[in-house]
């Protein structure tokens, strides 16, 4: 599981790790318990182009359907199957295997820190 | 002399209702209601008192009377149209113990599942059967009809797709009505349509680029021919195949499934469920593995409770319009669930063998038939067919339908040279030979025997894989083992036969014996939507009645009762505006302002007509935010379409401004939509029309009496003002497209000019006797007293709850509408118990929850509506006194926050007698809270039921019977 504080941020409750050329994208410990028994994940295909912004997956519960934008532009290297399998993954632990894609970029974007990101969320 | 109707329908006497009164500190229902009722938009300002065109109301026995010479009018000849509606034999077990069953018809949709084992079985029964026939992975709980189930199949495959094209291909062979509908749903979205024939030897090329192609299976003119190079080639192409198949010749050739198809629809009205003129009847949809998540509709699914044992429950609800909003692909809402139950239980009781003997017994008359004109010399268009035949007949269709027409039997006449047959479940041989006959045969006919059965069915087509083989559809063949299977799960549910359903939004009331008296009439059920014109007068005379009295009590100018539903009467309706603003060359006007506080469909609706949906910001009492109204009006005054708007709001509060808001549309050029949802609280009291409504539907299953049926039928007309009546939904195939225009002398007319919504061009009239009835009894004075009980009871609830529950919204001097919305924020704050402990500890004492959560998180919303006795309503109110008590007892420590009878909640009888009590209170608390349960109680058949885990590890059709050991 990664330090939350050294991760960055969406305004979208997504995080970012970066490493080199590839950015892990998941969803925050914030977001996983706002949307409560996560049931059912659509990820993008591996291989495809994403835009920043846009809606490229789908995390859903049982109370509601989220949306998973692309924090940046570039394109899917990787997804995690395993939380295609278990869903779940999302809310035992949303920052480690709950993970969701990896993307190759080219350039980042200003993303939120730690402590932007709480300011968000009030927590 | 009898009691007057208005008193068996209102549940409060005088009595009670002063009694009821005094707690409120109000002389009269009358000053109650003007005293929560804004005075600018009462009725006495905009008409005088008396002015109402309704007849005096009728006693029960003069109104079936009068339903009595309405369907005399009516001639039920022997149907042979075909066309997708085909006459059937209903199980009179079937329709006497589901069809005119209160257990069944007066339930509310399941989405209290624990009180619900039994319809959402019955449901499963059916998704099971049509997932078997057409060979698909998942089958939804029922469509609307057959034709909005293609359009559904049809926005289903362009949201699935990858293909990049904005064109779908349809079959020249599809049903009329359902090009129609594509036609009209296909415009609204900038979905490109190409109508071609397709056959076996269409090639990639004649296709071109599209997302999605539908076939009809078998054909419109009942050719039966092979779509799988068809279908393959849409694969090729990232398409998807949508294939509408006809369940009864799914029993005897292959299916859609085994075709490669990835959405198949269709109807099961052939299974038992009468044609009514046009519905209702179960459509269905079902899709490959892989597009459980993209379907429309409701879905059963299988879950497991908290002792671990299997149980049923609606799934992925998430994907329904109400959390989507204007991100929903499908606004369907209520679907056709009694309709469904009804077709289920026709394959349960006739099993995979019944049905291939029916199938067979249709083909073989088919053939027969075939063989008469053959020895005529008549011409066949197609060699290839299962029930329906063209017989090419140069000249002289009309000639042949007229003869057949005078020998009882209605043809269809395809064109001038061409007769279309169609033979059903109910043809007899006597049938055939009148309809050879009318053909120019022989008179009398020596009947041969035929010892071999024969279709006109190709032997590569021939169906080999299995269906129905699951055990429920194998094991009730006998009338007595039928009724107690019915029997065994209605006893599983909680329905209005057992006691009050304070769901508010959905106005649970009665749906009154006698207005369900003519809906199985044979003069109402057995006549064809397409049937000519002569044959339904007085189904017409009932429609143009009904039309007259809703446009009356609504303050419009007409209505068309076509919508099925009233998230189809919501499309109607906005797609009327959208039409007016295109005809006045407004093209740009696309944005429908839509308050937060309203309910999801309004929004998914919105984005149905090609709209763009704006949300408008609600003050804390959930009333519409002036100061954002204007904003957003100012900020969108050139492209503004329209703003929705509930009345009085989904909150339940009469808001104040509602006029100023309807003026400042009007000012900036936009029509208002008022939803109909809580006409329950205004009906002789104020008028939408009169008050700035431009259009709205009404919910004839909420307000009008038609029974909930455990999830549909819903009737939703739209009414609406003159200058919209000729974009109201119109049909091609419509016996009467003009409607009349109230204010006038009864003899103006209007036609309605727009594309269609529903199948059929009058959407379910065999259920409208019911609302035809209930005006009928009431009167205007009736219907008035009906909103005073209603208003009175919902206020009375919220008095005496309010020392132990903070009353979310009120109006005017403190007081709510029809409902009323209890905040269990605070209690779950302190005490840890959610509104999913306090509804599910609600069936321990024998109630149906109230709506949970909406409109707002964390609250329960109550309507007990006007049919409610006083006796039932202080039982509710004793019993969530006595949950607050018991949440309190939490709060103090006395049970632990995870041990509880809140918590625990509902118990079952085993969960009390099994094993070794362990839990910090007693049994008797556990089912016997109070007293008067040990004679009168309601077990729930399941536990908690987990829906995490069933939205995890989705099944969808019958589990196998080892489970439940």
């Amino acid at each position: 599981m990664a330090d939350k504080t050294e991760l960055q941020y969406t305004a979208e409750h997504e995080w970012v790790l970066v490493d080199g050329d590839t950015a892990t994208v998941g969803i925050t410990a914030y977001a996983a318990d706002k949307l409560g028994d996560v049931v059912f994940v659509e990820l993008p295909e591996v291989g495809s182009a994403l835009a920043a912004g846009t809606v490229v997956g789908e995390i859903e519960s049982t109370k509601s359907v989220g949306e998973l934008f692309a924090p940046i532009d570039g394109t899917v290297a990787e997804i995690n199957d395993a939380v295609v399998d278990s869903p779940e993954l999302v809310n035992s632990d949303p920052l480690g295997e709950g993970w969701l894609i990896k993307i190759t970029f080219e350039t980042l974007p200003a993303l939120l820190s730690y402590a932007e990101y709480t300011a968000i969320t009030g927590e | 002399m009898s009691q007057p109707f208005t008193q068996r329908h209102i549940g409060t006497d005088a009595d009670a209702q002063s009694r009821m009164l005094a707690v409120l500190g109000q002389d009269s229902v009358e000053s109650l209601v003007n005293a929560a009722v804004p005075a600018s938009i009462q009725v006495e300002q905009f008409r005088t008192r008396g002015d109402s065109t309704l007849p005096p109301a009728a006693t029960e026995r003069e109104a079936i009377q009068e339903l009595r010479g309405l369907a005399d009018k009516n001639t039920v000849k022997r149907s042979m149209i075909g066309l997708g509606y085909y006459d059937t034999i209903t199980p009179a077990v079937i329709k006497r113990n589901v069809l005119e069953n209160p257990s069944w018809y007066t339930a509310y949709t399941p989405y209290q599942p624990e009180i619900s084992q039994g319809r959402l079985e019955a449901i499963i029964n059916f998704q099971t059967m049509v997932a078997d026939l057409t060979g698909m992975a998942t089958a939804n709980g029922s469509m609307l009809d057959e034709s909005t189930a293609v359009v559904e199949g049809m926005l289903l495959a362009r949201r699935a797709s990858k293909s990049p094209s904005n064109r779908f291909i349809v079959d020249a062979d599809a049903l009329p009505q359902t090009h129609a509908l594509l036609g009209n749903r296909a415009h609204a979205l900038g979905i490109e349509l190409t109508v071609l024939p397709l056959d076996e030897n269409t090639t990639a090329e004649d296709l071109g680029d599209y997302f999605g192609i539908f076939v009809q299976y078998p054909g419109a003119s009942g050719r039966v021919w092979n779509p799988a190079g068809v279908i393959a080639l849409a694969h090729e192409n990232k398409a998807l195949a949508i294939v509408a198949a006809d369940l009864l010749a799914l029993a005897l050739i292959v299916s859609p499934g085994e075709l490669g198809a990835d959405v198949a629809v269709g109807t099961s009205q052939r299974f038992g469920v009468p044609m009514g003129f046009g519905g209702p009847h179960a459509g269905y949809l079902a899709v490959r593995k892989g597009l459980e998540r993209q379907m429309p509709g409701r879905l059963v699914g299988v879950s497991v409770d908290a002792a671990g044992h299997p149980a049923y429950r609606l799934s992925l609800q998430v994907r329904e319009q109400h959390i989507r909003r204007d991100k929903a692909t499908s606004n369907i809402c209520t679907a056709q669930v009694l309709l469904a139950v009804m077709a289920g239980m026709y394959a349960v009781y006739h099993g995979p063998d019944g049905l291939k003997k029916i199938a067979g017994a249709v083909a073989w008359h088919a053939d027969r038939l075939a063989g008469y004109l053959e020895d005529l010399d008549i011409e066949l268009v197609h060699a290839d067919f299962f029930d329906t035949l063209q017989a090419r007949v140069p000249g002289r269709a009309q000639a042949v339908v007229d003869n057949a027409r005078d020998l009882g039997v209605n043809l269809w006449l395809v064109d001038q040279d061409t007769v279309g047959v169609s033979v059903d479940e109910t043809t007899t041989h006597t049938d055939i030979h009148r309809v050879a006959q009318a053909f120019g045969g022989p008179e009398s006919r020596n009947f041969a025997f035929v010892a071999n059965s024969n279709s006109r069915l190709r032997d590569d087509l021939a169906r080999t894989s299995d269906y129905l083989t699951h055990a429920v559809f194998n094991t009730h063949r006998s009338e007595t083992s039928m009724m107690r299977y019915l029997k065994r799960l209605a006893d599983y549910d909680y329905a209005l036969d057992r006691g009050m359903i304070p769901l508010g939004s959905c106005t649970m009331k009665l749906n009154a014996a006698t207005e369900m008296e003519a809906v199985t009439w044979p003069e109402f059920g057995g006549l064809h939507p397409f049937a000519p014109r002569a044959d339904v007068e007085g189904y017409l005379e009932l429609i143009r009645q009904l039309e007259t009295w809703l446009t009356d009590v609504t303050g419009y100018d007409t209505v068309s009762l076509q919508p099925n539903a009233g998230s189809q009467g919501e499309l109607a309706g906005l797609l009327a505006i959208r039409g007016f603003h295109l005809a006045n060359g407004d093209v740009d006007r696309t944005v429908c302002l839509i308050p937060s506080s309203a309910h999801g469909t309004n929004a998914a609706s919105a984005v149905l007509a090609g709209m763009r949906v704006v949300v408008v910001a609600c003050d804390e009492l959930g009333n519409v935010d002036l100061d954002d109204l204007n904003a957003k009006i100012a900020l969108h005054a050139e492209t503004l379409a329209a703003l929705m708007i509930t009345y009085p709001s989904t909150h339940g509060v009469y808001e104040h401004e509602v006029g100023t808001i309807c003026a400042a549309v009007h000012a900036a050029g936009g029509q208002v939509y008022v939803d109909g949802a809580n006409l329950n609280a205004l009906l002789g009291f104020a008028r939408f029309g009169d008050f700035g409504g431009d259009v709205s539907h009404l919910n004839l299953h909420k307000t009008f009496c038609i029974p909930h049926g455990g999830g549909g039928p819903g009737v939703g007309p739209v009414a609406a003002k003159a200058h919209l009546a000729p974009f109201l939904p119109g049909h091609p195939l419509a016996q009467d497209d003009e409607h009349y225009l109230l204010g006038s002398t009864g003899t103006e007319t209007v036609v309605h000019g727009g594309g269609p919504v529903s199948a059929a061009p009058y959407g379910s009239p065999s259920i409208l006797p019911i609302s035809w009835a209930y005006v009928r009894m009431m009167g205007a004075d009736g219907l008035k007293q009906a909103t005073g009980a209603a208003v009175l009871a919902a206020n009375y609830v919220a008095k005496q709850l309010s020392g132990h529950y903070p009353v979310l919204y009120a109006g005017d001097n403190g007081l709510v509408a029809h409902e009323c919305i209890l905040d269990l924020r605070p209690l779950t704050a302190a005490t840890g118990v959610t509104v999913d402990d306090v509804a599910k500890r609600l069936v321990d004492y024998g109630f149906h929850a109230p709506t949970m959560s909406f409109p707002v998180a964390g609250t329960l919303m109550v309507e007990p509506t006007e049919s409610e006795d006083l006796g039932e309503i202080d039982r509710f109110i004793e019993a969530m006194i006595g949950i607050k008590a018991e949440a309190d007892a939490v709060a103090a420590g006395t049970w632990p926050a995870d041990d509880n009878p809140l918590r625990n909640a509902p118990h079952t009888a085993q969960s009390v007698i099994e094993g070794e009590w362990t839990h910090p209170y007693d049994r008797e608390t556990a089912v016997y809270p109070v007293r008067t349960l040990i004679r009168n109680k309601y077990w729930a058949p399941v536990r908690r039921i987990d829906n995490a885990y069933g939205d995890r590890n989705l099944v969808c059709a019958c589990p196998p019977p080892e489970a439940f050991e």
